[in-house]
């Protein structure tokens, strides 16, 4: 029987190992960009621990949280890349 | 959980556990692929099809529980993202690109330099 419990649970370990081979990317990455590419990674991983975190406690609280982490990685990736084209961020 | 159908919440149960597995199968592209342009697929598809389908499940758990009302915090969250991976990707690939043809373009330069220093008789004054 697959209730959402179970799968909440299944669900963890699966992402864990998810957030751990994007760690190992992010320390082995052959080049910036596949260290940026990582941490954009592991941010939206971040998200669906968070989203999936709420499920578990059944408490909407974590919304704004994930949202926030959203916004801040897209940001942060952005000005990363922008960095590496143009050696400058706001020009 | 009791007060939701059964229906719902297998519903429920196999979004998140499919979601869990493009997550993964995201990572596990960034990981293994060979080089930059192809480990670019993994994280920007997968990846966000992924959390889309996670953030969908918790969209119905929400909704389909007593007491409250619809949950549309999550779909604000899904479109976001749904909007600013291809951004995303788009601007690594520009950038990954950028530093590939700077890299080539030194070694370029570096290697004619090279020739021309051979070629060139040499001064005797150094």
């Amino acid at each position: 029987m697959l209730n959402v419990n179970t799968a909440v649970e299944i669900a963890f370990v699966l992402i864990g190992a998810a957030l751990a081979l994007n760690v190992y990317r992010l320390l082995r990455g052959p080049d910036t960009t596949d260290r940026i590419l990582a941490l954009d990674t592991l941010g939206i991983n971040a998200i669906a621990l968070l989203v999936l975190f709420g499920i578990s406690t059944a408490s909407t609280a974590y919304f704004e949280a994930a949202l926030l982490l959203a916004l801040l990685g897209f940001v942060g990736t952005v000005a990363l890349c922008k960095f590496l084209l143009r050696g400058d961020i706001i020009e | 959980m009791s007060t939701m159908s059964t229906a719902t919440e297998y519903a429920v149960a196999a979004l998140i556990v499919l979601g869990a597995l493009f997550v993964l199968l995201g990572s596990i592209g960034l990981a293994r692929l060979p080089d930059f342009l192809t480990r670019l697929h993994g994280p920007t598809k997968a990846t966000t099809l992924g959390v889309g389908a996670l953030l969908l499940a918790s969209a119905i758990f929400f909704s389909t529980r007593p007491d409250r009302g619809v949950s549309l915090h999550e779909l604000a969250i899904l479109f976001f993202l749904f909007i600013t991976a291809p951004v995303t990707a788009h601007l690594l690939a520009k950038a990954a690109l950028h530093r590939q043809a700077k890299a080539r373009d030194g070694e370029q330069r570096t290697t004619a330099d090279r020739e021309k220093a051979r070629s060139a008789p040499e001064s005797p004054l150094g």
